[in-house]
């Protein structure tokens, strides 16, 4: 079948749950009732603290063919994953489905008990490296799924994805398992992704480096979702876990960028006191942060909150009195990290509450200006972040298309070339984010608007912004580097990538 | 009249990396200077000049298109001219000229590379560089060499090594070198082009030598790194501020001749013949940078 953004996506696919095609960002109204962690309970004078990762996952009764979830906060730091995989290798157990919030290089550790048949299914952001290529072969039993930030939120609380056992990795913890991710040796600042893990996984082992006496304050997730705790030498590298400070880019490319991107917010007509908005921590866009900043200091405009994926540069502002309030679902440097710990005006989040589709309202909804960046974009603005040029999977979709839907102006930054590659193409080898989300897409060689936004066209007229149509941006970039040939897939589908709201956008098929 | 076109940033870029060369126009540089000399290795000259001039046949730059030469006295420049005289460019830069005869020679190839291939008489221009003591002692003659002279310019760490010196922040040892080759340049009617700063990192300095220049005479300022751009033409740029006051003065001279008044004044302060030039020189500078 054909969904709404033109992809024809198999009726079934096998081990994946009924396919219900992408019908527009906002087609799908959620029916039934929000699903639930199985009841627990604790005597007075219980204690939660086990002796090892092995007792814990006794304890929890992990099984053949149980759902197990991580987060990925500790990011290339993390030592929790690799060491619960290898425990429960051990213990011979197999089957099990992989569904951490993301996975990164470090993670690579744990191919070896992919092979072996541990783990033979993966729900998760995305994936990088080796794990990325191993995804994309179709070893798994199962096309691994692949979903944003708010997608994720939205499947654990509808039951799509239910977690049998959540180990989560707790930079402070208490003995009755309240933690929070600010205070220890291995501080990774927000807990936001853990949150809806805990709140709906059947059993919940908090693995901790930093045993504190009772009680931990701030709680970012409390002890009445916790069943377990286990101490551990070390959960994870402070130098994989977050860098001395994110700076701003040097690269002239980017800059130039990230200088229209600031030039497009300004002139949008979103740019005024209390407005809202999301930087991401890639290059050009935290580079965008630099300009902004310099063009609300001069206008006299304050933002009433950001969003993120926190870093240095966001903080700054925060600082400064530019940003009233930062919401903050996962830091990127020490910085961050601190001012999460020490300002008030500086709040942690859950997925859920940053970008669930079916909830009450997530944050994304109330933003004004986000900006993304993209592996390809296409000539219909549909947005690739998941696989590269060859149609292996090597990024994640994180909170891209979560925020494309919910923002009032999804700004879309980019290189136009890649070393020799065009970026902006016929169709993008995977779409993650739907066109008619991506309102601007800026490279260093033009910008490009939507036409549905039409007021955003008049906005930008006369600007000096180098605006042009989509058509010209592609063909600039095919008169440099010619038109790519698009790649040989087979028809195996070795991934879905659905979209938040839990359709299929497309998928990713095995390459030849 | 001042010359209007600008080269407030003249970016300098290496000849032998494609993807230098390829991205080049985008960062707004009043030109771009491909490099054949300094920035190129010796066993990468000939490689280079063949990508510089694909590049300047293939590619559409936004910009005026300069080539810097290996000095006609190496044995590379004669070369250098040979290849990447027909793809026309827009100006030749010599590096190190020391003497009239050296730009003459240059004048008489480009002049039968632009027959050669057909192209208008003296649409390809020159610029010289000067970066010995010598060369700044012959730098009125080598401006008055061609007619196809543009500008001067001075190689700075060249010519501080020539000096004898070193070079330290505030530039004191260039001062003389510099406000000399101004004097030289406005003799001979052309523009003046100050050397480049190494230390991309250091803006504040940066800002300050630019600043300086400009209040010495300079037109512009030669870059290496596309985050300089911005900083030079920003102060070479004149303010709002300038302009309306340009504009101001411009108007109480004309309405002074209109009324056939000796005196012209604005807000109490006379107006003499060199203010109301400065004032043309403004809006003529204004109106370029809107072009």
């Amino acid at each position: 079948m054909k969904n709404a953004v033109g992809r024809i996506i198999p009726d079934v696919i096998k081990g994946f749950k009924t396919v219900r095609p992408y019908a527009g960002p906002f087609a799908f109204t959620p029916e039934g009732r929000m699903a639930g962690a199985k009841i627990r309970s604790q005597r007075p004078g219980s204690d939660k603290v086990l002796e090892s990762i092995s007792q814990a996952i006794d304890a929890a009764g992990l099984k053949d063919g149980m759902t197990i979830s991580f987060h990925h906060h500790f990011r290339n730091g993390d030592y929790v994953l690799n060491q619960v995989i290898e425990a429960i290798a051990r213990k011979n157990i197999k089957d099990l489905t992989l569904a951490p919030s993301s996975l990164n290089d470090i993670n690579d550790a744990i191919l070896p008990y992919i092979e072996q048949g541990v783990i033979t299914a993966v729900e998760t952001s995305g994936a990088r490296g080796k794990l990325g290529k191993l995804l994309t072969s179709g070893k798994l039993s199962r096309p691994a799924i692949i979903r944003s930030h708010g997608g994720r939120a939205r499947a654990i609380e509808c039951g799509e994805l239910h977690i049998d056992v959540a180990f989560i990795g707790a930079p402070c913890c208490d003995r009755y398992g309240n933690m929070n991710g600010i205070n220890g040796k291995s501080a990774c600042g927000s807990l936001g992704y853990a949150m809806v893990d805990a709140a709906y996984a059947d059993k919940v082992i908090a693995i901790t480096d930093n045993l504190v006496p009772y009680p931990v304050r701030p709680i970012s997730i409390p002890q009445t979702q916790v069943d377990y705790i286990v101490v551990m030498d070390s959960i994870g590298d402070p130098a994989g876990i977050a860098s001395g400070a994110l700076r701003i880019s040097r690269n002239p490319r980017e800059l130039l960028i990230a200088e229209y991107a600031a030039g497009v917010i300004e002139h949008s007509g979103y740019f005024k006191d209390g407005y809202s908005l999301q930087l991401g921590s890639g290059g050009a866009s935290l580079a965008t942060a630099k300009f902004i900043r310099e063009k609300m200091i001069q206008q006299n405009i304050k933002a009433s909150f950001g969003v993120g994926g926190i870093t240095a540069p966001f903080v700054q502002m925060l600082e400064e009195g530019l940003i009233e309030t930062i919401f903050d679902t996962q830091d990127f440097d020490l910085p961050s990290i601190e001012s999460l710990k020490n300002n008030p005006r500086h709040l942690e989040m859950s997925a859920s509450y940053y970008a669930n589709p079916h909830c009450g309202g997530p944050i994304v909804n109330n933003l004004d200006v986000v900006i993304l960046s993209a592996t390809e974009v296409d000539v219909d603005f549909n947005v690739n972040v998941i696989t590269d040029s060859n149609g292996v999977i090597m990024g994640a979709s994180g909170g891209h298309s979560d925020t494309a839907a919910g923002a009032n102006l999804a700004i879309v930054v980019a290189p136009l070339l890649r070393g020799r590659l065009p970026m902006v193409i016929d169709e993008v080898n995977t779409i993650v984010t739907p066109g008619e989300t991506v309102d601007v897409i800026i490279t260093e060689r033009g910008i490009a608007v939507n036409p549905r936004r039409t007021d955003l066209i008049n906005n930008l007229k006369g600007t000096g912004l180098p605006v042009m149509s989509i058509h010209d941006l592609q063909q600039i970039a095919y008169d440099l580097a010619g038109k790519p040939e698009p790649i040989e897939v087979s028809d195996e589908v070795v991934a879905v990538i659905e979209y938040r709201d839990g359709s299929v956008i497309d998928v990713v098929r095995k390459p030849i | 009249m001042q010359q209007t076109k600008l080269r407030r940033a003249m970016m300098f870029m290496p000849g032998n990396n494609p993807a230098m060369l390829q991205s080049a126009g985008i960062y707004g540089a009043d030109t771009v200077i491909f490099d054949l000399e300094d920035a190129v290795a010796i066993t990468e000259k000939d490689a280079a000049r063949h990508l510089v001039h694909n590049a300047i046949k293939q590619l559409r730059y936004p910009c005026e298109v300069a080539v810097r030469i290996n000095h006609i006295q190496t044995p590379f420049g004669l070369d250098d001219l040979r290849v990447v005289l027909p793809a026309k460019p827009d100006l030749i830069r010599l590096p190190k000229a020391e003497t009239a005869e050296d730009i003459q020679e240059i004048d008489r190839i480009i002049t039968k590379a632009e027959q050669e291939q057909g192209f208008p008489a003296g649409c390809i221009r020159m610029m010289a560089a000067i970066e010995t003591a010598k060369g700044l002692m012959n730098a009125y003659q080598i401006a008055t060499a061609s007619p196809r002279m543009v500008a001067l310019a001075i190689g700075g760490e060249d010519f501080i090594a020539d000096l004898r010196t070193s070079r330290s922040k505030e530039g004191h040892e260039l001062f003389v070198a510099r406000s000399q080759l101004v004097l030289a340049a406005r003799a001979a009617g052309l523009m003046v082009i100050d050397s480049v700063f190494t230390d991309a990192n250091d803006e504040v300095t940066f800002i300050a030598e630019t600043k300086m220049i400009k209040q010495l005479g300079f037109d512009g300022k030669s870059v290496i790194n596309p985050r300089q751009i911005r900083i030079v033409q920003e102060i070479f740029t004149p303010t709002e501020k300038e302009i309306l006051h340009a504009e101001r003065v411009l108007a109480a001279y004309k309405e002074a001749l209109e009324r056939k008044s000796g005196v012209i004044a604005l807000d109490g302060k006379m107006i003499d013949t060199p203010i109301v030039t400065r004032a043309e020189r403004v809006l003529a500078y204004a109106a370029a940078v809107r072009r």
